[in-house]
């Protein structure tokens, strides 16, 4: 786990520099590979990756972790995380590989690991406290009370002070930053009973509350576990995402190809481009002719042809031939950066979010210490200045008041809500987001990559005699352009083999031609082939005389049409919203139901309509994948992005869907009024036991027993209600 | 209640044995993968012996 993300880009240069330098520290080494793997699920995973590395010449050990869905390789230097990948991919396993991050990984486990060691002490100390206690209610007096009191004290007072640390420390730095928060409260009644009951044993008094507040201790600190471990979970996931893309370019100097870093490139430098590779900078085209896909920036499904002196931004994907651009903007000025800068002012508009949390720390915190220097002065004023009998009420309101199951009562729902929505597919990247997206009332997708695959399939294969599609699966397979790799899947896919065509060449940017049965065919774009261009995408075949034409919709990802459905059914409203044109646009929307839609819209048009609908008073769900999504993705109230989107439409969005599937969403909807509703329930519970419990105190009648009876009974109610969560 | 000096030191002594244990096994990292861990137990391979650390 790696402990801080990756920093923004429009965070100042110099902080973007580091890391990079870290990350090629570390990479060195090269004797520890972590590589992730989404889609490991069971014990049978486990062991046939575990079985198939350690076969692999030069792995020591390989283990699985399943909760992080990762494996951890302990491997010689000749071993490389790329063979491992192609290993596991041919085993059926999805792979990435992760930047180890040693340093910052072993942090946020000791953080886990000492919290969970002050759990241990504490509950240890809880039980041994309790026995003696109990003999101490069951009747026990005078001397024997008095050494049980002793020997409490002697357990319960190094106990708090070393569990109740993160309170001490917490409500220390908030003091000094002159707030209150809910520790603040916690780490006085934590003081304040164990110092009273001190003071009652040396006075050899009847109550000591010291297993009230080892108690106390042992359940905030099972709050205070989970909720690190939530926000562990999540952080690496996101570092997880982000380790995945490595900005690097290629850079032409004298003829000479080296790899080097794209923040290293300079307005000038010549940068080539490989077929399959994205863009780094933005520049001019001086060499090379192909066509790019512009899909992730503009939402276009319709690659674009790019010769000498054509104009290319960076994030787009070059898809036929090499092209060698001279850069014209890099680092900072580059498109992309421009992007990612509209994308930090949209976030920095959003205005910060009050959780539920928030809310009742901020109106229980001061009442807590008001309430017991109440007790405090009416107990003064009716014993007529009995100090001993008003501590003794004021400690006792105290600890009774203690938020105990409030310390539970978020953190226990959302580690069950996001267990549930992670088993789905669904990981949440911010901990706010499931009150967030509770809220919401208006869902915008966008078209491209979201709601499709953003993969084009071939749709009228019918149409054409069996020669033609033969021919057409042989030249298909000489290309890697998007069109012809799917039209050859969906060939292979027929049972079809390929026809004996003979001098394949593929011309970039036009297609490829060869000769069958001595005619000259071709496949590739309309004017090249020589047919005449139809409306929607498309790929054109020549057989001498004859042409065909094969035309491509944008297969719809698995769950489109249940997630869209499934909102509607939930009474949101749905809307469309993609860069494309019109009539794919239009026809989108018809398919799946979709009432409202927008076509054409440019990054900033699809951010003014989310805060139209948020003026409206919406509550906007952004469901987006390409980088121009990230303006409208920061700038709604809670997002959501697959897990093939781009690094900064991910990094925008506060949860990602790791699967294909897009019908978590709805599920996800569910379930976030779901857990809102059960924090409700546990505030008002945990409030109920003190309307009970608090006049009791308050009119004396509280003795040690009633204290530990409250605390325990409302956590274990608060806990409960937490996993009833389906 | 003479018994109380024997009990007491006894019950105290258990217990940190248990927080010793509970340490040792937190230090070898055996809460790091919950969820593995619980599928483990369904793995058809057995093992003569536990894993050493030197394999």
């Amino acid at each position: 786990m790696t402990e801080a993300l990756r920093p923004p880009p429009s965070a100042c240069p110099a902080c973007a520099v580091v890391p990079a330098a870290v990350e090629t520290a570390t990479a060195a080494t090269g004797a520890r590979l972590l590589l992730s793997l989404p889609t490991i699920h069971c014990a049978g995973c486990i062991a046939t990756v575990e079985r198939d590395l350690a076969k692999h010449p030069g792995i020591r050990s390989a283990r699985v972790n399943l909760t992080l869905k990762r494996v951890s390789v302990d491997a010689g230097p000749e071993v490389t995380a790329a063979a491992l990948i192609e290993r596991l991919g041919r085993l059926g396993y999805e792979a990435h590989e992760l930047d180890p991050g040693v340093l910052s990984m072993t942090e946020t486990d000791r953080q886990g690991r000492d919290l969970l060691m002050r759990v241990g002490v504490s509950g240890f100390a809880m039980m041994n406290i309790m026995i003696l206690s109990i003999a101490v209610w069951a009747g026990a007096e005078d001397a024997t009370r008095d050494l049980f009191h002793l020997i409490s004290a002697l357990i319960a007072i190094p106990t708090v002070a070393f569990a109740g640390q993160p309170f001490f420390r917490s409500a220390w730095s908030a003091l000094r930053a002159g707030r209150l928060n809910m520790d603040g409260p916690i780490a006085l009644a934590l003081v304040l009973t164990v110092a009273i009951s001190v003071y009652e044993t040396m006075q050899s008094g009847h109550h000591a509350y010291f297993e009230a507040v080892v108690m106390l201790t042992f359940f905030l600190l099972i709050g205070r576990y989970l909720d690190h471990r939530a926000r562990a979970l999540a952080r690496s996931a996101a570092q997880e995402l982000a380790a995945l893309e490595v900005p690097r370019a290629i850079r032409l100097r004298d003829g000479e190809e080296a790899e080097v870093p794209v923040a290293d490139l300079a307005v000038g430098d010549l940068v080539r481009v490989r077929p399959g590779g994205r863009v780094p900078v933005d520049g001019v085209v001086t060499a090379g002719r192909s066509e790019v896909d512009r899909s992730l920036l503009t939402g276009e499904t319709l690659p674009v042809v790019t010769a000498e002196g054509a104009l290319v931004s960076a994030g787009e994907v070059n898809l036929t031939g090499p092209l060698t651009v001279r850069v014209t903007a890099a680092g900072r000025d580059s498109s992309l950066h421009r992007m990612a800068d509209l994308v930090a002012a949209a976030e920095s508009a959003r205005t910060r979010y009050t959780t539920l949390a928030d809310r009742a720390a901020r109106a229980y915190a001061p009442t807590i210490p008001l309430l017991s220097l109440g007790a405090f002065a009416a107990w003064m004023w009716i014993s007529g200045g009995d100090l001993r009998l008003s501590v003794n009420i004021a400690i006792a309101t105290l600890i009774i008041t203690c938020p105990c199951a409030l310390g539970l009562a978020v953190p226990a729902v959302v580690t069950a809500a996001s267990g549930r929505l992670f088993r789905k597919g669904l990981l949440i990247k911010d901990g706010t987001a499931l009150e967030r997206l509770a809220e919401v009332d208006t869902v915008v997708f966008d078209k491209t990559g979201t709601l499709t695959m953003g993969t084009p399939v071939p749709d009228n294969l019918d149409a054409h005699p069996e020669d033609a599609l033969r021919v057409a699966l042989a030249l298909a397979e000489g290309s890697s352009h998007p069109l012809a790799r799917a039209l050859a899947e969906a060939l292979r896919a027929r049972g079809l083999s390929p026809a004996a065509v003979e001098d394949l060449r593929e011309a970039p940017g036009y297609g490829v031609q060869g000769r069958w049965g001595g005619r000259d065919v071709r496949l590739g774009r309309a004017g090249w082939v020589g047919a005449t261009h139809a409306a929607t995408t498309g790929a054109y075949l020549s057989l001498g005389d004859e042409t065909h034409s094969f035309t491509f919709t944008d297969a719809l990802r698995p769950g489109a049409e249940d997630v869209v459905r499934g909102l509607q059914a939930q009474g949101k409203a749905v809307w469309l919203i993609s860069g494309d044109v019109a009539p794919a646009v239009e026809a989108m929307a018809r398919r799946l139901g979709i009432a409202h839609w927008q076509a054409g819209a440019l990054p900033e048009d699809k951010a003014a309509r989310i805060a139209a609908l948020q003026a409206g008073g919406a509550r906007v769900l952004m469901v987006g994948d390409g980088l121009n999504d990230t303006v409208a993705l920061s700038a709604a109230d809670v997002s959501i992005s697959p897990a093939s989107a781009l690094d900064a439409a991910r990094a925008a969005s506060d949860m990602v869907l790791l699967g294909r599937d897009l019908a978590p969403i709805a599920d996800a909807l569910r379930i976030a009024r779901l857990s809102t509703r059960r924090i409700r329930e546990n505030f008002w519970q945990s409030g109920a036991y003190n309307a009970v419990f608090v006049p009791v105190a308050l009119l004396g009648f509280c003795t040690p027993l009633w204290a530990a009876l409250a605390m325990s009974v409302s956590s274990i109610t608060v806990s409960l209600n937490a996993l009833r969560l389906k | 209640m003479e018994v109380l000096a024997i009990l007491i030191p006894v019950s105290l002594f258990l217990g940190l044995l248990g927080l010793g244990a509970f340490f040792w096994t937190l230090r070898r990292g055996q809460y790091d993968d919950p969820e593995g861990d619980s599928r483990r137990i369904l793995n058809s391979d057995y093992d003569d012996r536990p894993k050493r650390d030197d394999e």
